[in-house]
């Protein structure tokens, strides 16, 4: 931990202040900083920089924040760990460096975690998502018994082999923070570390907006809808795919990117029909499919471009 | 003699996989020296969460030479293939070789003399191979090496090897090889907290002490009894007794190299949640231990932890952070508990129409309507009132789908005793809930409570019958549905509470409740009375009884009362421990015997009552007498189901036919009297039958 730091900035009392010793350590490791991407996702795993960059040969270090919607985990703000929008932190590394553990329990160390008085393990956990037709092993990373980190070594993504492998790392913020500043309930969390009249929690920030998306993602949401969007959202994935192949041959890809914000759309549209309880059992696994196939056909764009590594 | 050390260093490896690594390292390195004629004294594997080290002592400095001979063409044979059998020995021309005789033609053999090579050598090209190929149950790939085809696989990534071979009294060699860009040496590393530096070794045994003083405990069972004796005192020193956990155990030695046992607690109020609600929480979710009230034998409210630190600060944090954790998760816990109570178990039970139990046995709620049809019919047979089994039977598996079974499925059917008793059922009714699954194993209690009985078998035979009849029975290995251990449940439930009830009756009518019609339902009950009578024969056999009684007793036919099959299986073992019966059995063997050699013969089977006037003998006399006494007093005695009376009967018979064959010859001159003598050795054979079918035993 950098002592330098004023108290309000500091990671075990304030949100941002913690969120920015973590962007601050992986900006010293080489990654490329970025903001959130701007559109409604389930995990920091859909944001391109770490789905489509994952794939291809190029070198690829990046770590950002990316608010996380999943509208099933809304509880009105009752809860006091589930919510239905939260924060990950998100890095991604390809090829996996050889000392990403080491980095990893630096990072927690820049966050005021000491691995002297922390009991801090990797416990197995193989990472799947059906949805991005994606998978890795790694370790789910526990601090004092508390799970606060996924870190996964990509496999596959959209159905394709990832050569190099690119390491993940996923921090839950919000647990993590109420850790490190001590607080059983996250809307007690010291968003921006100041005290008295001057102190934000993250209740003062967020706990309205809970209960709102809450009554919003179970009670309200347009059904008729979202099945509509859903439906669309699926074609016009399509329709970019097939327009971008260059020149009408399966060779170079011109439109990878907004053709994969479709896929993002479609996967947030199903995640809400989900929580509404409108989706059956047997549809849920065709949804999931169809999303699936989305992903890979965007990978598929993806690898022939020029991010994605075609010549 | 020399000594090999081998270890892997890599990213930590899942707990649930080390027991498996080591074996299969050791399994490998050695099967593969033997092979190449290295015999090995001894070897010994172990593994940490982050290495998997193999040590083999006493292997061979050198491969034995072998020398082979190889048979060459025959002299004036032509060039081309004197050519092909100097190339293939290497000798340099036919004068090398060696001419062997043969009146067919002579010919030449060569002497292929090929020297042993130093093991080292050996280790260096088997090691990397079996590194390779090594068999992971999941394997993955990493780093930048991952860029090109064919990069190593492992478990996570691998970051050192250390081998070396050497004698004790000297310097070790390394084994120089290298996979995936890493060379084989001698450095290993220490704790990843408390001790990372490098560490050289040379060879086991100061690479254990090296490991153990950087805090390193490599082998798993020192972990284990470590952890165990550290838990239970500590549990001890507070007044409490450690719940022992073997499986539990085994894991948290996998995921520590340093363990450190530490003691925490929590609020006595969620000792309100089921006792087994908070074990599976606390070992499940956490991996911590429960302790208990010696006194009591309820449960504390403390929880034991393992740490893989010596924390500075004496783990008050380590303590803090996991108690923290294990609140929140009691306190969901204990909200699911309550949340359940809320909804009354039958009114649950709709969503089951929606829930696939098996695509071609249809939904949950079809199999529950037959769990219910089959237990009512079961339950008079069984001695149980048919309303309180049909209760049972329609809300005992109503559990699966609450909260805390959806989170916890080990307390399945628990669960549904206590919501079944929360909500005010009767007892009988709510023990079945959780009962019925039982026995689930060898070892398992066997339920008694009728009501229970009477679900178990219904549960357990509508698997069995359905299962059967889409034709997915178990096969060498594979059971995904746990038939086998099904079939064992009703075998001990039967038996074990000396139930009456004819198995294919009561197979035929769970396959009558099908909506899936097998093509063969005819064949089906007997196909399955035949698994019953393989899981019967398994059973003995562990128990160390025989088990060939079964098929000597099965070979009687028309036999699907369970109970009776082995209560004549118990009463045949007893009477064949005595003598009376050992003889009995011989000389039944023995008139078996002749009867097939002189059936055989004569192509005709002797059948029939022998004729009274044409013995000639007192033998035979006495056992014609004999027979009929025996035979009259056997079935009298069978059919009052008292089987060891049977087996006293069949001892009358052994004085009268040992003194048969002592004295008579059967193979008579006169042809009607040694039909009627073969007439008289089939009726021993058929009054035997009143048992079971000697000839089916084995001596």
């Amino acid at each position: 931990m950098d002592a330098s730091l004023p108290a309000h900035m500091r990671p075990e009392r304030s949100f941002q202040g913690f969120i920015l010793a973590l962007q601050r350590f992986w900006a010293e490791q080489g990654c490329v900083i970025l903001q959130p991407y701007d559109m409604e996702m389930g995990a920091g795993t859909f944001h391109p920089a770490t789905t489509l960059r994952a794939l291809g040969p190029k070198p690829w270090n990046a770590a950002y924040v990316q608010p996380s919607r999943r509208p099933k985990d809304g509880r009105y703000g009752e809860n006091p760990n589930r919510m239905q929008h939260y924060y990950q932190f998100q890095v991604i590394m390809k090829p996996s460096p050889p000392n990403l553990q080491d980095l990893y329990l630096k990072s927690l160390a820049a966050i005021g975690i000491d691995s002297a008085v922390h009991d801090i393990r990797f416990v197995e956990d193989d990472w799947e998502s059906p949805t991005l037709g994606a998978w890795g092993l790694g370790w789910e990373c526990w601090c004092d018994g508390m799970e606060v980190s996924q870190f996964t070594y990509f496999q596959q993504v959209a159905g394709f082999e990832c050569a190099p492998v690119a390491g993940e790392l996923t921090y839950g913020l919000e647990r993590l923070a109420m850790y490190v500043q001590g607080v059983d309930r996250v809307y007690d969390l010291n968003f921006n570390g100041r005290e008295g009249d001057a102190k934000v929690t993250y209740g003062d920030v967020f706990l309205q907006a809970e209960r709102e998306y809450s009554k919003h993602n179970f009670e309200v949401a347009d059904t008729a809808m979202l099945f509509e969007q859903f439906k669309m959202a699926e074609a016009a994935c399509r329709k970019y795919l097939d327009a971008g192949w260059k020149d009408g041959k399966r060779e170079a890809h011109l439109m990878a990117l907004p053709a994969y914000d479709q896929c993002i759309k479609a996967s947030h549209v199903f995640n809400l029909l989900d929580a509404r309880g409108v989706i059956s059992v047997t549809e849920r696994q065709s949804y999931i499919l169809r999303v699936r196939e989305l992903a890979k056909a965007c990978g598929e764009a993806w690898i022939h471009t020029e991010a994605g590594g075609a010549a | 003699m020399p000594d090999l050390l081998l270890e892997l260093f890599s990213e930590e490896i899942p707990a649930r996989m080390q027991g498996k690594a080591a074996d299969d390292l050791r399994r490998l390195v050695t099967d593969k020296l033997v092979a190449e004629g290295l015999v090995y004294e001894g070897a010994k594997a172990f593994a940490t969460p982050r290495r998997l080290a193999l040590t083999v002592h006493g292997i061979p400095a050198r491969q034995p030479d072998l020398k082979t001979e190889r048979r060459g063409p025959k002299i004036g044979a032509p060039d081309a293939a004197v050519q092909g059998f100097l190339k293939a020995t290497g000798l340099k021309s036919l004068d090398e070789a060696k001419i062997q005789r043969d009146p067919k033609g002579d010919f030449y053999i060569g002497l292929i003399e090929k020297p042993g090579r130093d093991a080292i050598d050996v280790l260096a090209e088997i090691l990397p191979v079996i590194i390779r190929t090594f068999p992971w149950p999941k394997s993955m790939r990493w780093g930048a090496r991952s860029g090109k085809p064919g990069s190593l696989n492992w478990v996570r990534p691998l970051h050192a090897i250390t081998a070396t071979f050497g004698l004790e009294t000297e310097e070790p060699d390394v084994v120089k090889f290298s996979v995936d860009g890493i060379e084989a040496g001698q450095t290993t590393y220490g704790h990843r907290f408390l001790a990372p530096a490098a560490i050289s070794v040379r060879r086991f045994e100061d690479y254990e002490a090296k490991l153990l003083d950087a805090k390193v405990v490599l082998d798993p069972e020192r972990r284990k009894d470590a952890i165990l004796t550290d838990a239970k005192q500590l549990a001890f020193a507070q007044g409490f007794e450690l719940v022992e956990d073997q499986n539990l155990l085994d894991e948290v030695a996998g995921l520590v190299e340093w363990p450190v046992v530490l003691m925490g607690s929590f609020e006595p109020e969620f000792l309100a949640t089921p006792a087994e609600v908070i074990r599976a929480t606390i070992r499940n979710n956490q991996k911590c231990f429960v302790v208990r009230d010696p006194k009591t034998g309820k449960l504390a409210n403390k929880f034991i932890l393992v740490a893989n630190i010596e924390a500075t600060d004496g783990g008050a944090t380590i303590i803090a952070g996991n108690e923290r954790v294990i609140r929140a998760r009691l306190s969901d816990a204990k909200f699911f508990y309550e949340t359940d109570l809320k909804t009354k178990l039958e009114d649950r039970l709709p969503k089951f129409d929606q829930i696939v139990f098996h695509e071609k046995l249809g939904t949950q709620a079809e199999r529950i309507k037959r769990i219910e049809r089959l237990a009512a019919e079961i339950a008079p047979l069984v001695g149980a009132d048919v309303a309180k089994v049909t209760r049972a039977a329609h809300l005992a598996k109503a559990d699966l789908l609450t909260e805390v079974v959806g989170e916890f499925p080990e307390v399945q059917g628990l669960m549904g005793k206590y919501y079944a008793l929360a909500q005010g059922e009767d007892a009988s009714v709510a023990a079945a809930c959780e009962e019925h699954y039982k026995p689930q194993g060898p070892a398992d209690r066997v339920p008694t409570d009728p009501v229970s009985v009477a679900v178990a078998l219904a549960d357990k035979i509508d698997t069995l019958v359905g299962f059967w009849a889409i034709d997915e029975k178990p096969t060498g290995s594979k059971d995904p549905y746990a038939l086998r251990r099904a079939a064992l449940g009703v075998i001990r439930l039967i038996a074990e509470n000396a139930l009456r009830l004819s198995l294919m009756k009561v197979a035929a009518s769970a396959l009558a409740g099908l909506s899936v019609k097998p093509t063969d339902a005819q064949k089906l009950p007997s196909d399955l009375l035949a698994f019953f009578a393989d899981r019967l024969k398994v059973q003995l056999r562990e128990q160390g009884a025989r088990h060939d009684l079964v098929d000597a007793v099965f070979a009687l036919g028309g036999q699907d009362d369970l109970l009776m099959i082995v209560r004549r299986v118990e009463a045949l073992g007893k009477f064949l421990d005595s003598d009376d019966g050992k003889n009995l059995l011989a000389g039944t063997k023995r008139a078996s015997n002749i009867l097939s050699i002189e059936e055989k013969k004569d192509k005709r089977t002797f059948d029939g009552a022998p004729d009274a006037a044409l013995y000639s003998l007192d033998e035979e006399k006495a056992l014609a007498k004999a027979i009929g006494e025996v035979k009259a007093e056997a079935s009298a005695a069978v059919a009052r189901e008292d089987f060891a009376a049977a087996m006293s009967a069949m001892a009358k018979l052994r004085p009268p036919v040992d003194a048969f064959f002592d004295k008579v010859r059967v193979n008579d001159d006169d042809a009607k009297v040694r039909e009627n003598r073969l007439k008289l050795l089939n009726e021993i054979r058929s009054a035997t039958r009143a048992v079971a079918d000697f000839s089916k035993i084995q001596d």
